[in-house]
């Protein structure tokens, strides 16, 4: 047992040497993802961080070093993914932290990251606590917030003259807090609504024949959906076969992101009002020079929304090491008050306030064009206007 | 009234593909007392090759066709895997080739992936059953009638196989006494292996069949197998019968459950499962355990003993090293370590219960959760001091396993372990589903210890003096007069009890005991992560647990603690690799293959053979 627990730690010695010797002037960058667990997910994203780096790098690297990423796969457990953050910290020497999708694994890091003192770029996952309930000053979130996404759908709802909503979400807590923020939202815009019914199938079990008769009977006039992944597949096509979506709007919080969309194929949804990322409505600017040169960089693949935010993850720490000058944690954390860059999604800024970044969404309508689901009639949304007040946040954000 | 008929039907046809799933993994338990983790995988690979199928053959016949042909491709898939990773094991002690059976998972999941990439993909419609039929207003979807008068088929076909061909005596003599079977003069070998092609290539039949409702995807093994086995354990194990009895009752019961409790979804099953199996302690159709009731299969136990002289010396060495780590180790070595002693200390309390108690526990991390939870609650809701909730959390998780245990320990071999596995699933559910008290799947975070501990070193050395009088404890307990009498009741409750030794209550306190330990690791767990999510008492975290003590050696004492080591140490290394998973599966199927008796039982036979266990024994 000892000879074995010396073995691994030096076989484990012998790994992280070779890597450093070979790069020993780069800065390094930790990136803990579930490349394996959720490779659907994992995998765009990580080519959207390998075609900025090469970009970054291509055009000298920053403060005249090349930009590294470390990836390591935390099997989609949080305290695998403690530990991975400990060892890229003190053994790989890495600047800071990234990466994540499932809000769980980036909230451990986050902590983690906050009792440290590691700086930790939540990229993707999608809890709203990571800056707000749980936030700590050395945890920032890149992603569009579930909060302000709920809301701007919200917003459209409630122009129409719908009364009765019904939701359906996935039971864990991300489902629950989307379906609070649109209920919250569109509640406060038209208090007359009524919520009907509220389905919560398990997360990827999601049995939608019986989801799709319970939605039925309780007869809406709008459904908000916030399933995604393999449950709206099977949502989408028992809701379709049944005609639940005959003469009700449905409002799909992601639905429109090709990770989703695309599966679907010529059975995606027509006419749900959605938020995604319409990246085959670009025609110019900063979004379609992203497009253009993702899909340059990999033949036969389409940029997803895990791309664009991989991408804008190098993007954000590149701006930030330059904007400090040094690679120092208070140096970083200074220069992270409200750093402004240039991304294919326009400007983005770290807020100083709560440490989410100004990234946008995407809103629009489903159709089928060409055998694909596809949004059409899509515009940008800035996220400022739907984010709570900045007295709410001061206040949800723990004193420091 | 429409209503309720279109639920009805919408519940028989979710039970087709589960159905036959379950019905494929009963079969396989019943004859060859294997505990098929792979099951789940097997359907999954009928799914992708469906899909695969489905695409290059148009039509009516294509789609029915690739359907049978999934089937036919997966049993033969399963045929492969019995052949080259079970027949080599199955004079192992019972249970072992679960362990093996986890290695084919991993080693599928990244096959699956590789193969197929990792987008999801959509299940074709059937051809000319694409759209509803009117049920007395209720739109029922054509394909969802097909699967209902396909199942009555299958379970026929399925019947008559059993029940009236000479293949089908061969299984029922085998479910009853397979030993007997053999001496008379069936060959086993290929017996376990058509039932192994039969049960897989309905798996894969299963995987196919639910396309025109669903996909394939990378997530679909894991998440089908829980349900297959409660399934199973319903309808009793080794029953046909019994399994599509269950599949209905399951699925109707969801659908209602889906209509008139929607935040049911996660729990339904288990609660369902709980029930039966409190009332009907077989399942449906079950019929008592045979095996492993009296005396065991295969060659005698050693029995266990306290070490000797130099096992004591290596111990002591080994603890010195430990403590030595600090100073000539880094930081992250240390977290490492503590990682690794966390779990050697779960998995030794699980070996406590398992191997000495010889109660096979599926739900073990729920304690280990519930140390873990109970601490981080404190210090949340109470503001409780660290080194109090440290106190209370193995307290709490011990008490919870004497309420656990006081329902588990009427039933006994697989069974027990399966109301072990509801109740853990019970457990998860409530932390899961109670989001204003444990936060959810968003979990409870910044759970620091005290400032005299938030060093890095201070904390190892705190988690290895627990660690250490943890398993120290528990090694001290087996060979007390308490352990004695554990042990006779593993060996034989009858015997036990006509000694005067109340074997419920010997089973009850070990059972708590056990629970109370593991309590303790979660709470160490809680304290150096900082954060608890409910994956920690997750279905997978007792499997991570069971798989080490099997593979360290059920039969000894020490073998949790070497399993743990084992998987940690190996783990936090393939995990740097592209498909770490496809290695660490085909590295435990390896050393399931060449040490059929755990690492630690391999090993002593090892030094037996030439001569050291023997100077042991001599120098005591």
């Amino acid at each position: 047992m000892k000879s074995l627990k010396t073995w691994t730690a030096a076989a484990v010695a012998l790994l992280s040497a070779s890597t450093a010797a070979l790069a020993a002037d780069a800065i390094k960058i930790g990136e803990i993802n579930h490349y394996k667990r959720m490779a659907a997910f994992a995998e765009p994203y990580k080519k959207g961080i390998e075609l900025a780096l090469k970009e970054v790098n291509a055009a000298g690297g920053v403060l005249g070093r090349p930009l590294e990423f470390i990836f390591r796969d935390d099997d989609g457990k949080p305290g695998d993914a403690v530990k991975i953050a400990e060892e890229l910290m003190t053994r790989d020497g890495v600047v800071m932290l990234t990466g994540t999708i499932l809000s769980n694994v980036g909230l451990a890091i986050s902590s983690y990251a906050g009792e440290k003192g590691y700086i930790y770029l939540a990229s993707e996952p999608l809890a709203d606590d990571l800056v707000w309930k749980s936030g700590n000053p050395y945890t920032f979130r890149l992603r569009t917030s579930t909060y302000v996404q709920a809301a701007i759908l919200a917003e459209q709802a409630a122009k129409t003259d719908a009364i009765r909503y019904a939701t359906i979400a996935p039971n864990y807590a991300y489902g629950t807090a989307a379906v609070a923020a649109f209920k919250e939202s569109l509640t406060r815009l038209k208090p007359e609504v009524e919520f009907v019914t509220e389905q919560w199938p398990a997360l990827f079990k999601i049995d939608a024949g019986a989801e799709v008769q319970a939605l039925e009977a309780s007869k809406p006039d709008a459904i908000y959906n916030v399933t995604f992944g393999t449950d709206l597949q099977k949502f989408v096509r028992e809701g379709t076969t049944r005609g639940l979506f005959e003469g009700r709007t449905v409002y799909g919080l992601l639905t429109g992101e090709p990770e989703y969309l695309e599966p679907l194929g010529a059975e995606a949804p027509e006419g749900w009002i959605v938020t995604g990322y319409p990246w085959y409505g670009f025609t110019s600017g900063p979004e379609k020079v992203f497009v253009d040169s993702y899909m340059a960089a990999f033949p036969g693949e389409t940029p997803k929304i895990g791309s664009i935010v991989g991408y804008m993850t190098v993007q954000s720490i590149a701006a930030l090491i330059e904007k400090a000058g040094s690679t120092e944690t208070p140096a970083l954390l200074e220069a992270f008050k409200d750093l402004t860059l240039d991304t294919p999604m326009g400007e983005v800024t770290y807020r100083a306030l709560d440490h989410q970044s100004t990234m946008g969404a995407y809103l629009g309508v489903t159709a089928v064009q060409d055998g694909q689901g596809v949004m059409v009639d899509w515009s940008f949304k800035d996220p400022t206007p739907y984010m709570p007040s900045e007295d709410e946040i001061r206040a949800m954000r723990p004193a420091k | 009234m429409g209503l309720f008929v279109a639920q009805i039907l919408t519940g028989l046809a979710n039970a087709a593909a589960l159905f036959l799933v379950a019905s494929g993994l009963s079969l396989i338990f019943g004859v060859t007392r294997i505990v098929n983790f792979a099951h789940g995988s097997l359907y999954m690979l009928g799914a992708y090759v469906g899909v695969t199928l489905m695409a290059a053959l148009p039509g009516h016949f294509g789609f029915w066709g690739s359907i049978l042909l999934s089937g036919l491709i997966v049993g033969l898939i399963g045929v492969v895997i019995e052949i080259c990773v079970l027949r080599p094991v199955y004079r192992a002690p019972e249970l072992f080739q679960l362990v093996a059976t986890f290695g084919v998972i991993l080693v599928i999941q990244d096959l699956a992936l590789m193969v197929w990439g990792a987008e999801d993909r959509l299940g074709p419609r059937a051809p000319g059953l694409t759209s509803v039929v009117r049920i007395l207003g209720e739109p029922v979807p054509q394909y969802d009638l097909a699967l209902i008068a396909i199942t009555p088929f299958i379970l026929f076909a399925l019947w008559w196989l059993i029940t009236r061909t000479r293949i089908g005596i061969l299984v029922r003599a085998a479910t009853q006494d397979r030993e007997m079977v053999g001496a008379l003069g069936v060959n086993q070998a290929w017996l376990f292996t058509g039932v192994f092609f039969l049960g897989s290539a309905l798996a894969g039949l299963g995987g196919a069949i639910q396309l025109p409702k669903g996909g394939a995807d990378l997530l679909m093994d894991l998440n089908i197998i829980s349900a297959v086995f409660v399934v199973v354990v319903i309808g009793g194990m080794g029953s046909v019968t019994g399994a599509f009895l269950a599949s209905v009752l399951i699925s109707v019961l969801n659908v209602f459950g889906v209509a008139y409790l929607p935040q049911s979804t996660l729990v339904l099953m288990y609660v369902v499962m709980a029930i039966v199996l409190l009332i009907r302690p077989y399942g449906l159709f079950g019929r008592e355990e045979k095996a492993g009731e009296h005396g065991q299969v295969g060659e005698p136990d050693r029995p266990v003993r306290p070490f000797g002289t130099l096992g004591r010396a290596l111990t002591g060495l080994l603890l010195l090293a430990l403590a030595l780590l600090p100073v000539f180790g880094s930081s992250f070595s240390q977290v490492l370590v503590i990682d690794i002693l966390i779990f050697c200390l779960f998995a030794a309390s699980l070996q406590f219960i398992l191997s000495t108690g010889g109660l096979v526990s599926f739900g073990h991390a729920v304690f280990y959760g519930a140390g873990a939870y109970v601490a981080a609650l404190l210090i949340t809701y109470a503001d409780t001091p660290m080194e109090v909730a440290f106190l209370l959390a193995p307290i709490s998780a011990g008490l919870i396993a004497l309420v656990v245990g006081w329902f588990c320990i009427r039933l006994s071999g697989v069974y027990f372990a399966m109301l072990t596995l509801a109740f853990s699933q019970l457990g998860w559910s409530l932390v899961f589903q109670w989001n204003e008290v444990t936060g959810g799947d968003d979990g409870l975070v910044n759970i620091w210890p005290s400032a005299w501990l938030s060093g890095t070193t201070s904390y190892y050395y705190f988690t290895l003096v627990f660690v250490t009088a943890g398993i120290l404890f528990l090694r001290h307990v087996v060979h007390s007069p308490f352990g004695y009498a554990l042990r006779a009741t593993r060996d034989s409750a009858r015997q036990a009890e006509a000694t005067g030794i109340d074997v419920r209550r010997v089973q009850w306190i070990g059972f708590a005991l056990a629970g109370a330990i593991a309590g303790v690791a979660g709470a160490l767990f809680v304290f150096s992560k900082g954060s608890v999510f409910p994956n920690e008492m997750q279905i997978s975290k007792s499997f991570d647990a069971l798989i080490v003590v099997f593979l360290g050696g059920v039969k000894t004492l020490s073998g949790g603690v070497v399993g743990a080591t084992f998987l940690e140490g190996v783990k936090d290394w393939l995990i740097r690799l592209e498909y770490w998973r496809l290695i660490m599966g085909l590295l435990i199927i390896c050393v399931v293959i060449i040490a059929p008796d755990g690492i630690v039982g391999t090993l002593r036979k090892v030094a037996d053979r030439i001569g050291l266990g023997r100077q042991e024994e001599a120098s005591r």
